[in-house]
């Protein structure tokens, strides 16, 4: 690792977050199989009301973690996005209006777990203590990135938090976490459970077809958990899909399918925690609906004014936010003041400000770096590819 | 005449035969409304509507096996495939389905399926937005694969593909979708197929290419003029079936030649051309043939632009054979 | 989502019946309407099936022909285009040999493929049983399963552009529902509305795999709902069950309500083909269970009990069938290989230089002997 580790103090401002109480049992978990895929569960209500009794597992150390770790994916992709407009980094992604579902389906796994995500779980990644120097070192595919500058922003790589590197191919990443979990079952000490992340355009792909039908043959330890936000670049979910709910696809599996509202953090850690359990518990996978909405556009190469009616992302933006609901649960505890927030914000601005400034202007990768990895040991006309081009570059 | 780039071209192309042939149908990942990622199928959703210009789910599997379907019911399907290094989805459609009905069916079944991908680097699109697969659909008998260089080019070797009924891969370099510009005819006409361009004449070393790769060879003709260096410049324009005259015509007469793409050189389609080129001119060679390619790695993101073969590279292929 | 009306009776859970095991009506079943000259057909093609299936894959031990597939016990399946118009088309798999000849495929087409001589259609390009007819609109078979699915699609997609009130429909294993490409092919005829039937043949073996290392569903049909179109569970074995949920998807695919998906539950009560041998993998009890569930008896005793059948016209039915087999046979052996030069057709439209200078050098070459060809 090149200079990796000099990042230890941003290290430090993301601990690894507090392990949840035990949770309220749930009537929704208790119907029966369609009615589970068709239904949609929810806590915190789109105005932020809720049944005390149910959401006895969230305390105040997890809550604001949870919270925080929405907070922080929010203004660093504010940044990261001003950065990219003004050219500093070619590439970017907002996670606008999904934070609660990367954030809350994550916070449900272990340390031990894997996490294979797909292009909007980077802000999960982070929560789990994936080091934040070193995915600002991929975001610039500088010398200091891990991954040697080999892909595009975005596509970082953690294996010590066991996130796993994906590629900006679609959907491809959905058999991987189910061979992970097969291979968990096989080799593993029955302690570990792999949660795989997918768009819902993703489930029109062959790779999800196999990954789930695999999944569902082996029950295998796996956590298929597909953020719906609606928009596959251009394509809308009736684009996508004539079934009535993404969630239901899980039944032609024969696997468990839940649907909650992804832009309730509480709700969502609920399934999650509950299909992670059950993983742990040798009962097989889980397929997860997670109802959101892609505020922003795909990427910063998108527009989507072109097609689609901006007003309906207008109400999500505005009366979903889940920023917004979290922070109305937190002010009705009495654990967030006006204050706490001001602070938040200041101190996650300033270290992604930081970070930035660390990475920015470090060199890219050697030239040599290009042959490496190809395979373990670079072969003859690799070494001379790489000659030929050092004597043209001195 | 009005000024296009090639997405204009080939957007313009699109609109003549989809307006010509009512039989032909556009599909593929945020084709319709969107215009396609790089605004290539623009407008083509209002003007013949959402039966002939069909956002598919995403998944390219099904998007060339519905292509395939279509033209076997005798439609004139024209998919397109978002980016190049998407199609291995679709690698068993194209492959062992597309490349193979006509052949397997004794001729009962030809699949006139025309897929448009954008093609190569240069975009800092990394390892999935940058590759030069040609080679692998070279290698399959029944598939023609295309790539031009130029917006001229562009419209008229796609209107012939159009017009044909053998599968086409029309591969668009994609760095040089907006850069290439130039003069190109409102009407009608075709350039045809299996045909390279001379586009430059020269008495000393022959430089063969396509696609993006065209501007660098001339860009590095440019340059070793400036030494006294006298090229010959090729554009290949089709890569299956190649025009075999021309560069061997050239390369008799040069002795000298020098092949660039930026696929990775082992088993890259230089290999082919290099070979068929012994075969032929063995006599009249001065010197090995240069080859100047993308490296036999992945495609890497950051060293981008050391990766992709540029003229300074060219010209020291072109000294090499010189100095033999 | 509209179902999909089905008069049979539903027992043994979802499944759809008209005919017990001896052929009599199950009570209170609509039995759909097949007129006395479609059920002689109907019944005319299974034996043929059957019959030809036993003769093929005799030679096939004795080395004449290189590959055979059976259908024991599923050949009532391959008359789910029944309700198919000339015009409707069809993308079979490997295992559809009555549907060819419902069709109108003849045995000396049949065996001419099977031999790939310089009478196949195809030009001898492809194994046996890999056939093709463009004036049946049965389109072209591949080895690797499923690639047919989503081509199926398309075509039905087409006739939609087109406004035609045609249909597509397409036969697969159970197997080849884990396949991509029954994914990607349902998925798009579930948005698009296709006017698409997809047939599974569940025989319950892909090869030696067993269905519940298939899926985790609780059926096959089920998988319907995640594609959002009605999922139908039918007999397989019983031809009149067969026919009436056909009637029904063909009926609202026409109609341009959309795809259906039928699972005809049958048995594989032989080998996957020439090349297998379940008896490595499976209980040979098993397929004895399955001896009652005879398709071909079962119309036998529903004809018999209609006074449509006697063993005079069955033997006349069989006669016929195997003196043609042998006509055609003969003749398709004596028919050489196709012409060497051939190999370079097909290709493309136009044979480009290169396939042109290899084509030269072939035939420039002492011509070698097949060892595949017996003649």
């Amino acid at each position: 690792m090149p200079d990796g580790q000099s990042e230890k103090t941003e290290n430090e401002a993301m601990p690894m977050p507090p392990q949840a109480p035990t949770g309220p049992a749930f009537a929704y978990f208790d119907q029966d199989e369609e009615a589970k895929a068709l239904g949609l569960f929810e806590i915190l209500s789109e105005d932020s009301s809720y049944d005390p009794a149910n959401t006895a597992r969230f305390d105040k150390a997890l809550s604001l973690d949870l919270y925080r770790g929405m907070l922080l994916t929010r203004l660093m992709d504010k940044q990261f996005m001003a950065l990219q407009r003004q050219g500093v980094l070619g590439f970017y992604a907002e996670t606008l209006g999904q934070e609660a579902a990367g954030i809350g389906s994550a916070a449900a796994l272990s340390s031990q777990d894997w996490l294979v995500p797909a292009l909007r779980e980077h802000g999960a990644g982070l929560y789990r203590g994936m080091d934040f120097g070193n995915f600002v070192a991929q975001l610039f595919g500088n010398a200091n990135d891990v991954t040697r500058g080999r892909q595009m922003p975005l596509h970082p790589s953690d294996p010590a938090t066991r996130y796993v590197n994906m590629s900006s191919c679609i959907a491809t990443q959905l058999p991987h976490a189910m061979g992970i979990a097969m291979g968990i079952q096989i080799a593993g000490d029955g302690s570990e459970v792999c949660m795989g992340y997918m768009g819902d355009g993703a489930t029109s792909e062959a790779e999800f077809h196999v990954a789930m039908n695999f999944a569902g043959v082996r029950k295998a330890p796996v956590v298929m958990v597909c953020q719906n936000n609606q928009w596959a670049i251009s394509t809308p979910g009736t684009g996508q899909t004539a079934s009535e709910t993404i969630a239901v696809k899980g039944l032609g599996y024969g696997i468990e399918s839940l649907r909650a509202d992804g832009n309730d953090i509480l709700a969502v850690y609920e399934v999650s925690k509950y299909a992670v359990e059950k993983a742990r518990r040798g009962d097989g996978p889980t397929f997860i609906e997670l109802l959101t909405y892609r505020v922003s556009a795909h990427t910063s190469s998108d527009d989507p004014s072109r097609y689609r009616d901006e007003s309906v992302t207008k109400v999500w933006r505005t009366k979903r936010d889940p920023l917004v609901r979290m922070r109305v649960f937190l002010e009705k505890n009495g654990w967030l003041s006006e204050a706490d927030f001001e602070a938040m914000v200041t101190q996650i601005e300033a270290m992604v400000r930081k970070s930035v400034e660390k990475q920015r202007d470090v060199t890219m990768p050697p030239l040599s770096s290009l042959i490496q990895d190809v395979f373990q040991t670079p072969w003859w006309r690799l070494e001379e590819q790489l000659a030929t081009l050092e004597a043209i570059v001195d | 005449m009005p000024t296009m780039n090639i997405i204009q071209a080939v957007n313009n192309a699109l609109r003549i035969q989809m307006a010509l042939e009512p039989k032909s149908i556009v599909l593929g990942e945020d084709v319709g409304k969107f215009g396609g990622v790089f605004r290539a199928t623009s407008g083509l959703y209002d003007e013949f509507g959402e039966e002939r210009v069909i956002d598919t789910p995403l998944a390219e599997a099904g998007i060339i096996g519905a292509a395939i379907g279509m033209a076997v019911y005798g439609m004139r399907p024209i998919p397109e495939i978002q980016f190049s290094d998407f199609i291995f989805p679709a690698f068993d459609q194209i492959v062992n389905e597309l490349a193979k009905f006509r052949y397997r069916s004794g001729g009962q079944y030809p699949c006139p399926v025309v897929i448009r991908t954008p093609v190569g680097g240069g975009i800092r699109g990394g390892h999935y937005h940058s590759q030069s697969p040609e080679a692998l659909f070279v290698h399959t008998p029944g598939i023609k694969v295309v790539i031009p260089s130029n917006p001229y080019d562009a419209k008229g070797l796609l209107l012939s593909c159009l017009r044909q009924d053998d599968p086409v891969l029309f591969m668009e370099p994609k760095k040089i979708y907006r850069a290439s510009r130039g003069d190109v005819p409102e009407n009608d006409y075709t350039v045809e197929l299996g045909k390279a361009k001379v586009t430059r004449e020269g008495d000393q070393v022959t430089l063969i290419a396509y696609g993006a790769m065209l501007h660098v060879i001339e860009e590095a003709a440019a340059k070793a003029a400036e030494i006294g260096i006298s090229c010959e410049v090729i554009d290949l324009r089709t890569l299956m079936p190649f025009d075999i005259e021309t560069i061997t015509e050239s390369v008799t007469k040069n002795g000298r030649a020098v092949m660039v793409h930026e696929a990775p050189q082992t088993c890259g389609y230089g290999a082919e051309i290099c070979s068929s080129l012994y075969e032929r001119c063995m006599a009249h060679l001065e010197a090995p043939i240069g080859r100047v390619c993308g490296f036999d790695t992945p495609f890497p993101y950051s060293l981008e632009h050391e990766y992709m073969p540029n003229a300074a590279r060219v010209l020291g292929a072109i000294r090499k054979t010189l100095e033999w | 989502m509209s179902a999909v009306e089905v008069a049979a009776v539903q027992t043994d859970d979802d499944l759809r019946r008209v005919l017990d095991d001896d052929g009599k009506v199950i009570s209170g079943v609509t039995v759909p309407e097949v007129s006395d000259e479609e059920l002689h057909h109907l019944f005319d093609t299974m034996l043929m099936v059957r019959i030809v299936d036993e003769r093929m894959m005799r030679i096939q031990r004795q080395g004449k022909l290189g590959f055979y597939m059976k259908s024991l016990g599923e050949e009532a399946t391959h008359l789910s285009v029944f309700p198919l118009r000339q015009d409707d088309w069809i993308y079979p798999s490997y295992r559809e040999q009555g549907a060819w000849f419902w069709r109108g495929y003849t045995i000396e087409q049949f065996l001419n493929q099977l031999f790939g001589n310089c009478k196949d259609a195809t030009k001898g390009r492809q194994m046996p049983v890999h056939h093709s007819a463009n004036w049946l609109n049965m389109v072209s078979i591949s080895s690797p399963v499923g690639t047919q699915i989503p081509q199926a699609v398309g075509t039905a997609m087409g006739m939609k552009a087109s406004g035609t009130d045609q249909v597509a429909m397409t036969f697969f294993g159970e197997g080849t529902s884990s396949t991509g490409e029954f994914h990607v092919g349902m998925n798009f005829a579930g948005v698009s509305k296709a006017p698409a039937i997809f047939v599974i043949r569940n025989n319950g073996w892909a090869i030696s795999t067993g269905t519940e290392k298939q899926t985790a569903a609780k059926s096959f049909a089920s998988k319907a709902i995640g594609y959002g179109m009605p999922g139908v569970r039918v007999d397989g074995n019983d031809i009149l069950a067969v026919i009436q949920v056909a009637n029904d998807a063909v009926a609202r695919a026409r109609a341009g309500e959309g795809p259906t998906l039928i699972e005809c539950v049958t048995y594989r009560v032989e080998g996957h083909s020439s090349s297998d041998d379940p008896s490595v993998y499976r209980n040979p009890a098993e397929p004895e269970a399955w001896g009652p569930r005879d398709p071909l008896n079962r119309l036998r005793g529903y004809m018999k009990n209609k006074r449509l059948w006697t063993e005079g016209m069955e033997k006349e039915i069989s006669d016929r069938c195997n003196d043609e087999i042998s006509k055609y046979m003969a003749l398709a052996e004596a028919h050489g290989a196709p012409e060497v030069e051939s190999m370079f057709d097909d290709v493309y439209q136009d044979l480009p230089w290169h396939l042109k200078e290899q084509k030269e050098y072939l035939l420039s070459q002492a011509r070698t002997k097949n060892p595949h060809l017996h003649n």
